[in-house]
């Protein structure tokens, strides 16, 4: 599906106001969605954890924290790039793009305090993911609320026929490779404490 | 266990900060409205532009596949490092056993 992407891309009418770097929107949006997505399934994934006590639902929000992180890495290096044709400067401290950037240090944080937070992190890190899922609201309706550049909400579902159908590729192609890394990240965190259930066996 | 994506996460967040503080040399420069409520398609764009939109677009495009490609080879190389691990312990505690 990546490969047919760009084809399908190519063949897409230019937008009347931005032309040819509109169209890093068919990789830029699918991203953000995705990275939306995965600090969802981290923050529910997380709350199942601190509520549940489930050790494979830390092991999918762990995952998912990564993959957030990924995701995001592309929306933020995307979106500056179009930026700067499309308004002249590459970033704007405007309130999408700033929450956006918030919501991925959020995520990082996450991480870091997964890898250095010592014994007890995971419940601290699960009690963060909930509250970084919570964020993800405010980002997407940050645009319909406060005065920004950045393109409204109604963009997506007014778009014209032949933007549509390639957008929605691109999206299912990054929600198959979401799918696809999530469970692959989640079966070497399993297989991670398997070994460490094996180390623990050694010493005693 | 000898864990990489750390490095690579931080590496991740200079570039970000980066891009975001060159935003101050660009500051200068007030920002242009561009379609914000919904795109209208166009079958040719302007012939001449100050800034190349398809170098921009390259780099866009060829960014998001070195990072899904590099994410995939990361994991791809993490879950082998510790099959390989497993595969170890499991022998010792097997020649520990007998």
């Amino acid at each position: 599906m990546f490969m047919a992407a760009p084809f399908l891309i190519d063949g897409a009418p230019y937008e009347s106001t931005m032309g040819l770097v509109q169209k890093i929107f068919y990789f830029h949006v699918p991203s953000a969605m995705t990275m939306f997505m995965s600090a969802i399934v981290c923050g529910v994934s997380s709350a199942i954890y601190l509520f549940k006590g489930r050790a494979s639902a830390d092991r999918l929000a762990v995952a998912a924290a990564e993959l957030t992180s990924v995701f995001g890495v592309i929306v933020l290096v995307t979106g500056p790039l179009w930026a700067r044709k499309a308004w002249g400067v590459w970033w704007v401290w405007d309130e999408r793009i700033t929450s956006t950037f918030v919501l991925w240090l959020i995520f990082n944080a996450y991480l870091l305090l997964r890898k250095y937070g010592g014994p007890g992190s995971e419940k601290l890190a699960a009690g963060l993911a909930v509250f970084g899922m919570a964020n993800v609201p405010f980002v997407y309706w940050s645009v319909n609320v406060w005065r920004t550049l950045h393109p409204k909400t109604t963009v997506v579902p007014t778009l014209q026929a032949g933007m549509r159908g390639p957008f929605w590729f691109c999206v299912l192609a990054f929600l198959l490779f979401y799918v696809l890394a999530l469970s692959a990240r989640a079966r070497l965190e399993s297989r991670r404490a398997e070994l460490e259930a094996l180390y623990l066996a050694i010493e005693e | 266990m000898k864990r990489h994506w750390p490095v690579r996460m931080f590496t991740a967040l200079i570039v970000a900060v980066t891009i975001a503080l060159s935003s101050a040399v660009f500051a200068a420069q007030p920002p242009t409205a561009a379609a914000q409520e919904g795109f209208v398609p166009v079958s040719r764009t302007a012939q001449q532009e100050t800034i190349p939109a398809a170098r921009l677009v390259m780099i866009a495009y060829g960014f998001a596949w070195v990072m899904l490609i590099g994410y995939l080879w990361s994991i791809w190389t993490r879950i082998g490092k510790v099959e390989r691990d497993l595969h170890d312990v499991s022998r010792r505690i097997n020649a520990g056993g007998r």
